[in-house]
């Protein structure tokens, strides 16, 4: 029986592995993945994708999948930074982050109405929220590209935390305030979900929804607060990305999802919900980084990168599959039956 | 004080003009095991929900210790007192037992952050009160069914439980685990529990309770001690039909085996299984839960691999790799669990009737004659008697009885030569299961192989004509059912 | 009268779906009649929908498995891109593009749609990959390929008599100048009328389509019944591979260029079109008329939307997704009136 646990915490332990292996190779072939301006690089590229994945990884534990994220915050931080420059805002950055949260907050509560109180399958309602937030953006806002942004989020995005020096290459890299950002989103997504009771609500729901119901939680409740939450974070991101590209770029986030889906569940996160770590989600979401970033590294021209990244998603989720596959064979499942007695 | 525990009087329940409940009444006494059976759809399960609160009653009322009450909240079900543990055990696969036990208990006291050191406490509390043992970390997903079920019993008696519902606890478990359980609910009882304990198994009624109520469609039919109720009276109040039970007689003795298994193996399910069937016969397999009966049905319908051993069709050896094979060479099997291996419990019944024939009844374009199709259908429904207005009705319409019956139908319109059951009447009421056994002896009769796997040794020993019996993975006694009786085939399984 | 009570209540969500589009058509007729009640209006909507139109189909298909789709814009434009090179190949030398090789051209887009399909299917059927992951990663290694082969650039300089024989229009009633008559049926509507026939008798008369949505109800009974499950999907993600190739011969006409990631809204387009017309993402549900009858409601609104110049074209996505929206809490709301009450 122990054998079991022990192969469920190894999902972690292999997309760990695969990444060291990939950390290595990268490094092996360049002699430049492990220097720390590359380091840095990858780990400020990892800022956006990280918050987005974090949100995806809450959602798809809870059971259902959101497609609508780049869209949420494609619109929070192109509203925000509009009414931000319309008002000559010059100001600091903490006001337009609030306000673009507190959107994030209402367009999440939209898709948690809908995947909460109707009990509709939350991939398609976040396919046509993604839609409605996509054309109330480009329709009603009018949105086009934002060449400057207002100068509070200009200090925010290239204000650097240290700056990281190669002595080889002399080649300098910062490390961006919105690290920060995506650290104090993963603290909080880790206290939610591991020490509150609405954390373990998600996993409840996620495992099974009508015992959750019949154990006292508030299913209803529980998913539309998941969802807050979610657009929350999203809103964020978005404002991030905005401040690291000094431009908003209506457009740039949309069709990130599917990237980000794959990250999450490369890392161990069950599709159907109830299962997953955190861990697992930041493993999987960085080893899509650095295939994205670091191939430019060895000498593969940035063309393949789609097909890199296609290739990893299907041997890195068939690897885990076909292990699936083969710990649910009946016999084995016997097996470890008459094992555990 | 008054002398029962929970009376519930006159309940009317309706569902969308559907009387569901027509004015039944229940009463349990304090610390008793009081049995409440019925056919499916009798409203057993409309009642429990009612108790707990599911559901509000149109009308009647229920009195708890006294008190009089015309609608409960789920929530004051619970503080009075009142747990349901659900067929499903209501339990989250995915997490810890730790985490199941104590979830409902911290929820309750309305606590917002996790505090392991105090749930891993209430975890513990709740199984010492049945010494229950079990590690804590272990996700609930790996237990096995009866540790699932001790987990959900724990988890119900930390409410200082009054009145525990079980709704069919016994379905899933062996016979050691329900021994077990039986255990567990007279520790109960000696606590002064009472336990409502819900079940259509005659056995199990006269084994454990000590009151019984009947429902037949909506309606009080009898309740009183167990000790007054036999065999008979139990099948008239269930069904309101009286049965003559037909022991099974080959109507002809074949020569030549249409089925012959020789030293066949699945590693960890069984090894070196051989028999033979003859057409016209009724081969009895029985066994424990884990004796290998199951897996010895699906490797011979190919969804198990085999390592060792041959099957052989008619003489000749054939090499069975998935169940079209099988089909292929004539074999059938109407599986155990209906609705997750044999029903698409939302499709037509008419699909399901036909889908395992659908290409005999296509052209070599794959085109359905629709004509062939309609006129197979009809001919199923009316030779199987399947109770339906309109075959192209979803399958769900109907009662596991009728359910059982198209299962059977897809079965029957492939033709074949052996036809496997593996719990040929899990869930199925009385008169239909006793229609079933009446179709099962005909085809068998016009030289139909039949093999009937099944832990219901009434049923075995009634319809078979040859009875083998499995222990860990090994056929350990070949019986005659003329011959044999309940207690010599127990003493086999054991 | 009763005879369309009868029809409503055999099937409310296609009824919904009819009503809306009359309504909508109702509208534009009240407010844009000259502009939106046109031949060529309609001839401009018939030409583009097929695009996504035949995409739908085969998501459609996979939908019923119980799966999803997400590799259909992938499978075209590597197809399309292929397609073109292999026709500036054909005509290097000067060499014409006659009917024959264009038909040539549409075989072997097909057969390299439903190879990438089946390679959907074996992973999802043999390796077990979930099929949203299996799709999608399908769907980035092919726009990887077609991004590779191309380097990222559009290939255009094809043979022009591809194009104009797909763009044309058939059966010459229409007056046009000069006292010359033009077509009325664009030859992409005819493509996807036979693509819709085709899924149209697969599903409701062939033992395929029987299998298929039984199989989405639930693959272990499939198994238990006898039927070939991981054939039936490799088939079925093959069907759609193989529909979406054709969507992308579409694009490669009207674009007379093809490139890796045209039409990328398309993928969550389909889906939602699909959902739209009342295929249940479960599987085991949902009517070809449904999903033919979303295809052209979303096409005439968005063709609506584009007579009022003062109105953002990008209001039509707002659209969309409020209409899936609206139609899945109707069904919500009527399917389920108990919940109403409780809620």
């Amino acid at each position: 029986m122990k054998s079991l646990r022990k192969t469920t915490g190894r999902v972690e332990f292999y997309i760990g592995l695969v990444f060291v292996a990939l950390c290595l190779l990268i490094q092996f072939r360049s002699g430049q993945f492990f220097t720390s301006n590359n380091i840095v690089d990858i780990l400020s590229a990892m800022v956006v994708p990280g918050i987005f994945a974090i949100g995806e990884f809450m959602v798809i534990v809870s059971g259902g999948f959101d497609v609508s994220f780049p869209a949420l915050a494609s619109l929070s931080a192109y509203a925000t930074t509009k009414l931000f420059l319309d008002m000559n805002y010059e100001g600091g950055v903490l006001l337009p982050l609030l306000v673009a949260i507190a959107i994030g907050a209402v367009l999440g509560a939209l898709n948690g109405l809908f995947i909460g109180y109707f009990e509709l399958p939350a991939m398609i309602v976040t396919l046509g929220t993604s839609s409605v937030f996509k054309g109330f953006m480009q329709g009603t806002l009018n949105s086009k590209q934002l060449a400057v942004i207002p100068q509070g989020m200009r200090n925010f995005g290239t204000s650097a935390l240290f700056v990281a020096k190669n002595a080889n290459s002399g080649l300098t890299s910062r490390m961006p305030l919105t690290f920060i950002c995506f650290i104090v989103v993963l603290i909080v997504a880790w206290f939610i979900l591991s020490c509150t009771m609405f954390g373990r609500g998600i996993y409840a729901v996620g495992g099974n929804p009508i015992s959750a119901h019949r154990a006292g939680f508030n299913v209803k409740r529980t998913r539309f607060f998941l969802f807050v939450f979610v657009g929350m974070i999203s809103a964020l991101a978005g404002m991030c990305r905005t401040c690291m590209m000094q431009q908003m770029h209506p457009t740039n986030m949309l069709g990130m999802e599917m990237n980000i889906i794959a990250g999450v569940v490369l890392g161990g996160t069950a599709v159907v919900g109830g299962s997953g770590t955190l861990l697992g989600c930041m493993l999987g979401t960085a080893l899509i980084v650095v295939v994205e970033n670091s191939m430019i590294l060895i000498g593969i021209p940035t063309v393949w990168k789609d097909f890199f990244v296609g290739a990893l998603i299907i041997i890195g989720t068939g690897i885990s599959a076909m292990r699936v596959a083969t710990a649910n064979k009946p016999g084995a499942r016997r097996l470890r039956k008459e094992g555990s007695r | 004080m008054s002398e029962y525990l929970l009376r519930a009087v006159d309940i009317v329940k309706t569902f969308t003009g559907v009387k569901a409940l027509q004015g039944v009444s229940l009463d349990i006494k304090p610390g008793e095991i009081h049995c409440l059976a019925g056919e499916n759809g009798c409203g057993k399960s409309t009642l429990i929900k009612v108790i707990s609160g599911v559901y509000q009653p149109d009308s009647g009322y229920i009195e708890f210790d006294g008190h009089k009450y015309t609608s409960i909240t789920p929530r004051e079900s619970i503080a009075m007192g009142i747990q349901v543990i659900y067929q499903d055990f209501s339990i989250f696969p995915n997490l810890s037992v730790m985490e199941n036990l104590a979830f409902n208990t911290e929820l309750a006291a309305g606590h917002k952050l996790v505090n392991k050191k105090r749930m891993r406490q209430i975890a513990e509390e709740a199984l010492a009160k049945i010494n229950f043992e079990v590690e804590l970390d272990r996700l609930v997903g790996t237990l096995s069914v009866a540790e699932k079920q001790m987990v959900a019993i724990c988890r119900a008696l930390m409410f200082n439980a009054k009145l525990i519902i079980m709704d069919e606890p016994t379905t899933a478990l062996t016979k050691k685990e329900v021994a077990a359980l039986f255990e567990i609910i007279l520790k109960l009882k000696a606590q002064g529990i009472a336990i409502l304990f819900v079940s259509h198994k005659l056995n199990e009624v006269f084994e454990i309770s000590e009151r019984f109520t009947i429902f037949r469609s909506g309606q009080l039919i009898a309740t009183g001690n167990t000790s007054d109720l036999d065999d008979r009276k139990f099948t008239y109040y269930m069904t309101g039909r009286e049965f003559e039970n037909v022991k099974f007689k080959p109507a002809f003795e074949a020569e030549k085996p249409v089925l012959e298994v020789k030293n066949l193996t699945v590693p960890g399910a069984f090894e070196d299984v051989s028999f033979e069937l003859k057409p016209g016969q009724i081969l009895g397999i029985t066994g424990l839960l884990d004796s290998g009966r199951t897996e010895l049905s699906l490797a011979l319908f190919g969804l198990r691999k085999v390592t060792g051993g041959d099957i052989l069709v008619k003489g000749k050896k054939v090499s069975i790799q998935s169940p079209r094979d099988a089909i292929t060479a004539g074999i059938g099997l109407v599986p155990e669990d209906r609705l997750s291996e044999g029903l698409f419990l939302p499709q037509p019944i008419s699909e399901n009737i036909v889908i395992s024939e659908i290409d005999q009844l296509s052209n070599a374009l794959g085109v359905v004659d629709r004509k062939a199709r309609r006129e197979e259908v009809e001919k199923w429904v009316s030779e199987l008697a399947i109770a339906t207005p309109n075959p192209e009705n979803a399958c769900s319409t109907l009662s596991g009885g009728n359910q059982q019956r198209i299962v059977l139908a897809k079965w029957l319109a492939c033709k074949p030569d052996v036809l496997i059951l593996n719990g040929p009447t899990v869930g199925v009421d009385i008169g239909s299961k006793h229609d079933i056994h009446a179709i099962l002896q005909r085809l068998a009769n016009q030289g139909m192989a039949v093999i009937i796997i099944s832990d219901d040794l009434p049923e075995v020993l009634e319809n078979c004509s040859d009875l083998l019996v499995m222990r860990a993975g090994k056929i350990v006694a070949r019986l005659d059912p003329a011959t044999a009786d309940e207690a010599l085939v127990l003493h086999h399984m054991m | 009268m009763n005879t369309l009570q009868s029809i409503y209540r055999k099937d409310r969500h296609i009824a919904r779906l009819v009503i809306m589009m009359i309504l909508w058509l109702v509208f534009m007729a009240i407010t844009r009649f000259s502009k939106f009640y046109s031949i060529a209006n309609f001839q401009t909507i018939a030409g583009k929908f097929p695009e996504f139109g035949l995409m739908s189909l085969g998501a459609m298909l996979c939908m019923i498995t119980g799966g999803i789709d997400l590799s259909s814009v992938g499978i075209a434009n590597m197809t399309s891109i292929l397609m073109a090179l292999y026709m500036r190949y054909r005509a290097a030398n000067g060499a014409a593009i006659s009917g024959v090789v264009i038909a040539e051209v549409f075989l072997i887009a097909a057969a390299i749609g439903f190879a990438a399909g089946a390679l959907n299917g074996i992973l999802i059927s043999k390796i077990h990959i979930p099929p949203i992951l299996a799709t999608l990663g399908v769907n980035q290694l092919l726009t990887g390929i077609a991004l590779v082969v191309t380097n990222g650039k559009a290939v255009s300089d094809i043979p022009t008599a591809f194009s104009s024989a797909i763009n044309q229009k058939l059966w010459k009633v229409v007056p046009g100048k000069r006292g010359t008559m033009t077509g009325l049926i664009p030859v992409q509507l005819l493509f996807f009328i036979a693509a819709a026939v085709f899924v149209w008798f697969l599903l409701s008369r062939t033992s395929y389509g029987k299998k298929l949505y039984l199989m989405g109800t639930s693959e272990n009974v499939a198994r238990f019944s006898g039927l070939k499950v991981s054939r039936m999907l490799i088939v079925t993600y093959a069907l759609s591979g193989m529909l979406a190739a054709l969507g992308g011969m579409i694009m490669l006409a009207n674009y007379n260029s093809a490139r890796s990631d045209y039409g990328s809204v398309y993928t969550l387009q389909c889906i939602l079109i699909v959902v739209l017309g009342g295929v249940s993402p479960t599987g085991g549900k949902g009517k070809i008329s449904g999903v033919v009858l979303s295809i052209i409601l979303l096409s005439l609104l968005e063709a609506g939307i584009n007579r009022f110049p003062q109105i953002s074209s990008y209001y039509i996505t707002l659209i969309w997704g409020a209409v899936l929206l609206l139609v899945m809490v109707l069904n919500y709301f009527v399917d389920h009136p108990i919940a109403r009450k409780k809620s």
